[in-house]
């Protein structure tokens, strides 16, 4: 169980950047993190993470404290990036530090092969698209078979068709282990078609504003009305925690594909 | 009104096969000799038709001839290996010790707090400022020279190489961290690969300055190597001498930094840089 208990982050010049931040998330489960700009997303995820550790309260992972990176934690940036001096083979091996290198790069080409990705195992990073470059990080982050891994809006930076891609491979992925996955987001439709949960935060400073259940059978269908509702739940949530306006019918916003 | 489309019977440029007009390999480099071949061409012209009596200026032909007696004397060998040898100390003992200075000051904030003003205030130094000291200190023999040549070295090492830990990307060492490397792993995982493009520039920079205090090493008092040569051919007024152990340095020195391309070239294939695309934008 990974516990956020109060977590708290004030950098030295003053900023709060997150308060009392509070959330049990079990083992397997699939939590979504959103909100509006600067409401301290990635700084609760880094801190999760161990990059930045946090300045108050306190975030356990079966009940040890998390102040430094840890190994049963793995984290997936919003770019790739890959070591761009070792081939991808290399880069996914990066992430194994036990056995020997014929284990490790054996261990790399069987991870590399689940994400579809074995023919380019001698390739530089350089050589790699967008897509590719992202799933060599997804392997790398899941070699080591983390319980808990954080994504910070990793598929952000790359076109629809390629996000949704690799959003149903990242569940695909995630049935193998169904590590604990913690995803911040800025894309409602990503939130809802990957998480059991959907955490809502309110900025300045970031904490928790609301939750909201994503009680749908996977695979989910992005066109199904049950989907437009659990949708429509999470804009206005984060409508209220912004203080915007009621949000426009359901309606107008599937005709707009509207994000936030 | 009736459109139609006209189709022509020439070839397109789509459709012609592509004439090779590749350039043989040796094309490249051999471009670089055109503008010295042609100056040499005409300087040997212009002497052997009267228009200089290339007494101070010698024709290549003369500087040939040189080459050849201070050659066959075995003469060229000895000086050639003499300042090969002091470069060489020099090169090695600036390369060490502006590394391990430059790894550490960028490194850790402390020891930058620390050294980095005074050697920062070192540098400001004329470095052949330091030519009485290290006569003094070290005699008028070698070790005066080697050390000169390392302090010519070091600066350039140094720098580069604490610029370049400096600079190595936030979010890169932030992988090593997510994977709990320890320190001496972060420093040959993440960090060593990272600053090797700049530090090849470092050394790159570090050795012509090292042939270029060499020169200044041995003028400062040398019985023997091609400083001396410079020395002998002013002393004795002979300008093909001169000419003779230019061309050797200029040689020497091209060769040397050719040799540092060449052995980390395997090492920095992965760059995806403008380079690596011939140049091309």
């Amino acid at each position: 169980m990974l516990v956020l208990d109060h977590v708290g982050k004030t950098y030295p010049n003053g900023v709060k950047a997150l308060q009392g931040f509070s959330a049990r998330i079990k083992i397997g489960e699939i939590v979504a993190v959103i909100g509006g700009s600067g409401c301290g997303k990635s700084t609760l995820l880094r801190a999760i993470a161990g990059l930045d550790p946090a300045t108050s309260g306190a975030i356990t992972l079966d009940g040890e404290t998390i102040k430094a990176p840890h190994e049963k934690i793995g984290i997936i940036f919003q770019e790739p990036r890959l070591l761009p001096w070792l081939s991808v083979a290399d880069n996914v091996a990066f992430g194994l530090s036990d056995g020997t290198r014929a284990q490790r790069r054996e261990g790399a080409a069987a991870a590399l092969a689940r994400v579809g990705l074995l023919d380019k195992a001698s390739a530089w990073p350089r050589e790699l698209s967008g897509g590719q470059a992202q799933r060599v990080a997804i392997a790398r982050a899941l070699v080591p078979r983390p319980e808990v891994l954080l994504l910070d809006e990793p598929f952000s930076a790359l076109d629809a068709f390629t996000r949704a891609d690799l959003q149903d491979h990242l569940l695909d992925l995630w049935a193998d282990t169904r590590p604990t996955l913690v995803l911040v987001t800025h894309d409602v439709d990503e939130a809802v078609v990957l998480a059991d949960r959907i955490l809502v935060m309110k900025p300045r400073p970031g904490r928790l504003f609301e939750e909201v259940r994503v009680d749908l059978a996977r695979p989910r269908d992005r066109a199904a009305p049950a989907f437009e509702a659990v949708k429509l739940q999470v804009l206005e949530a984060l409508d209220r925690s912004l203080d915007r306006e009621k949000r426009r019918p359901v309606e107008d916003l599937l005709t707009a594909g509207e994000g936030i | 009104m009736v459109m139609t489309l006209e189709t022509s019977t020439a070839p397109s440029a789509d459709t012609v096969a592509p004439v090779s007009r590749r350039a043989p390999r040796w094309a490249k480099p051999a471009l670089g000799l055109i503008v010295p071949l042609v100056i040499g061409i005409g300087w040997e012209i212009a002497v052997a038709r009267g228009w200089s009596n290339g007494r101070l200026v010698p024709p290549p032909s003369k500087i040939y001839e040189m080459l050849s007696q201070l050659a066959q004397s075995g003469e060229l060998t000895r000086h050639v290996f003499v300042t090969t040898w002091r470069v060489a100390a020099g090169f090695g003992l600036g390369v060490v010790s502006g590394t391990l200075l430059g790894a550490l000051c960028g490194y850790s904030v402390l020891a930058r707090r620390l050294f980095d003003p005074t050697l920062q205030a070192l540098r400001a130094i004329p470095s052949i400022a330091w030519v009485p000291l290290f006569i003094l200190w070290l005699g008028i023999f070698e070790m005066s020279k080697v050390a000169l040549i390392a302090i010519g070295v070091f600066f350039p090492i140094y720098l580069g190489v604490m610029g370049a830990v400096l600079s190595v990307d936030r979010k890169i060492v932030e992988v090593g961290r997510i994977f709990r490397l320890s320190g001496p792993a972060m420093i040959r995982r993440i960090l060593l690969p990272a600053v090797l493009p700049s530090y090849v520039v470092s050394l790159r920079s570090g050795l012509g300055l090292g042939w270029m205090f060499v020169v200044a090493a041995e003028l400062m008092g040398a019985s023997e190597g091609l400083g001396y040569l410079l020395i002998d051919g002013q002393q004795l007024g002979k300008p093909a001498e001169i000419l003779a152990a230019i061309i050797v340095f200029a040689l020497l020195g091209k060769t040397t930094d050719w040799l540092i391309q060449l052995a980390f070239a395997p090492l920095l294939r992965w760059q995806d840089a403008f380079s690596s695309q011939g140049g091309k934008a």
